[in-house]
Formats: structure tokens, sequence, C-alpha cells
């Protein structure tokens, strides 16, 4: 497997399971709160849209001319990830707060028995949830394994990967029943967002007409680079903020519990 | 919104997301990039400062929002 085969895998896998993990959570909280059949619909039909979708579009990405293809691909990439770098930092510095599986199911369920109008057979409200949450999580992933895929010429290796992940998520949640809390998600956003950035930068120089020294080999340094001034970022920012902190008469031992809490996964 | 709306709102939404002036640096640095091969320079070094200062300057505006 080329350099360019594993950092498609690792980026697919690592993207898809963390939005695979979010989906998860708001077709739980509507399943046990108003049944599964409508909401099992809803995940059906939006698995339907997102493979048609990868469908149509996937060929035609292939079509394009390499360099036109890498270019546009390259500023989707790093627009994309320098968004979720950004994100995924912020949290690391506890300046944004981490995505709560347990409080968006608990937000979902609460919003699932409010909604009411509860009868036997089919359940709009347990459908449109379903479907909007998996559509809107998957479209991003089928975005990556899209680009992914067509860059690397490799399609069917980016969609085997993206199943993979989503069927251990599902597998994983259907045997705890319950969301998938322990998952270290920043953490993977984190390195999703690096491995968007770093290689939207290599396919987006390559595209405009620039060569990397060292061609392929250089993809690795670019990673190396990203990841070391992300976490560089995180680190300066957790230390302003605690500062900050501090200087508005904070105690040692709220900062030690916000440091705790802000960066579970950068650090470890 | 109406739906005719709604469908240009959420494709600028899913692709440039919250922070255009990212999303128009990267365009920026690409652009110079390809500039800079049609004279003959291979300009790869242009672009990782460039991505890290467009960073640097999105979690800036971030704190300050």
């Amino acid at each position: 497997m080329s350099s360019g085969e594993v950092g498609l895998v690792v980026s697919v896998i690592l993207a898809c399971a963390v939005e695979a993990v979010e989906a998860l959570t708001i077709v739980l909280a509507v399943g046990t709160t108003r049944g599964w059949s409508s909401a099992l619909a809803g995940v059906g039909a939006a698995t339907l849209a997102l493979a048609a979708v990868v469908a149509a579009l996937g060929p035609a990405l292939t079509a394009l001319p390499i360099g036109a293809l890498r270019v546009v691909v390259g500023g989707l990439l790093l627009v994309f990830g320098l968004q979720w770098l950004r994100k995924a930092i912020l949290r690391g510095a506890g300046l944004k707060a981490k995505h709560d599986e347990l409080q968006t199911f608990a937000e979902e369920a609460a919003a699932a028995r409010a909604a009411g109008g509860l009868r036997a057979g089919f359940d709009g409200y347990s459908f449109t949830i379903a479907f909007k949450g998996v559509l809107l999580e998957g479209l991003e992933v089928a975005f990556i394994v899209l680009t992914f895929g067509a860059n690397q010429h490799d399609v069917p290796l980016a969609a085997l990967a993206a199943v993979v992940a989503v069927a251990l998520v599902v597998l994983v949640g259907v045997a705890v029943r319950a969301p998938l809390a322990r998952v270290p998600e920043n953490t993977m956003k984190f390195a999703v967002g690096v491995m968007l950035t770093s290689f939207g930068m290599f396919w987006g120089v390559a595209g405009a007409g620039a060569s990397w020294p060292g061609d392929d080999a250089a993809l690795l340094a670019i990673v190396l680079a990203v990841l070391l001034c992300s976490l560089a970022m995180t680190r300066g920012l957790r230390t302003r903020s605690e500062r900050v902190l501090l200087a508005e008469g904070a105690s040692l031992a709220e900062l030690a519990t916000q440091s705790a809490g802000a960066e579970p996964g950068l650090g470890a | 919104m109406s739906r005719v709306r709604a469908l240009p709102a959420g494709i600028w939404e899913f692709v440039v997301g919250d922070d255009w002036r990212t999303a128009l640096g990267v365009v920026v640095a690409l652009g110079a990039v390809a500039l800079l091969a049609v004279v003959g320079i291979s300009a790869w070094w242009l672009m990782p400062p460039a991505v890290l200062l467009l960073l640097a300057l999105s979690l800036r505006r971030a704190i300050g929002a």
C-alpha cells in the first residue's frame, strides 16, 4: 500500500467514525424515544441518498484532468481541514465546548418526546430527524471519500474504508445500546483536520504546477509539520487562556479542572 | 428562507463554512503558487507558511469573536 493509499484509508476511517458516532447518537435518541421502524427507515433513505451522491459524482470526478482535479480538490480539502483543525484546537485549548454525545442524546430525546403526535405506523418526526442526521453527517464523509478516492484513482478503496468505519461504530452502538460517549472524538477530529490540511496542501500545490521536493515522501513531512504546529498552537492557546483565568481570579483547582477536561486526546 | 435561497446558502455553508476569509486565503495562496509555476518557479515553499498563517489568523478571529 502506498503512503497515499494509507493516508486515504486512515483519513476516511477517522472522519467516517466521527460522523457515524454523531449520526448514531441522533438515531439512538429518536429510536429509543419514539420507536425504531420510522427512524430506521430514515437511516435507510439517507444511506441511499448518500450512495447516489457518491455513485453520481465519483465517476465525474475521476474523469477530470489530474491537474485540475488536484488543485480544486486540494483547495476544498484545505478549507475543510482548516475548519476541522481550528475547532479541534479551540476545544483542545479549552476555549470551545467539547462535543458531548450524552448531552446531545439527552437534548434529542427531550425534543423527540416534546414533539408529541406519536401514533402507530409511520412516524414522520422520527423519519425526518433520522434522515437529516444521517444525511448531513454523511455528506462530509461522502465528500472526503470522493475527493481522496478520486485523487488516488481508487474510489472503491475509499468507499470500503467508509463502510468499515460505519459498520464498526454501528456494531459497537448496537452492542452497548447507548451513545458512544467514550470515543475520543476531539482527538479524532484533530487527526482528521491534520490529514485533510496536509493532503489539501500536497495536492493543491501539485495541481497548481509546483513540485514537492522528494515527491510523495514530502507528504510525511507535511503531515508531521502540520501536526507539530497544531499541537504547539493548542498548547499556546491553553497557556494563554489559563493566564487570563488566573488574572480573573480563578483558583488553581479550577484551572486543573479546566485543563483536565480540555484535552483528553491531544495530550494523550 | 425560501428553498431557492436555502440551497445556495446550504452549499456555501457546507463548502466555505463559518470563515470565508480562510477560504479566500486558500484560493489566493494556491493562485500565487500557480502564477509562479507559470513563470517557471516551483513555489512549493509558499504554501506551508501560508496555511499556518491562515490557521493562526482564523484562531485569532475565533478567540476575538
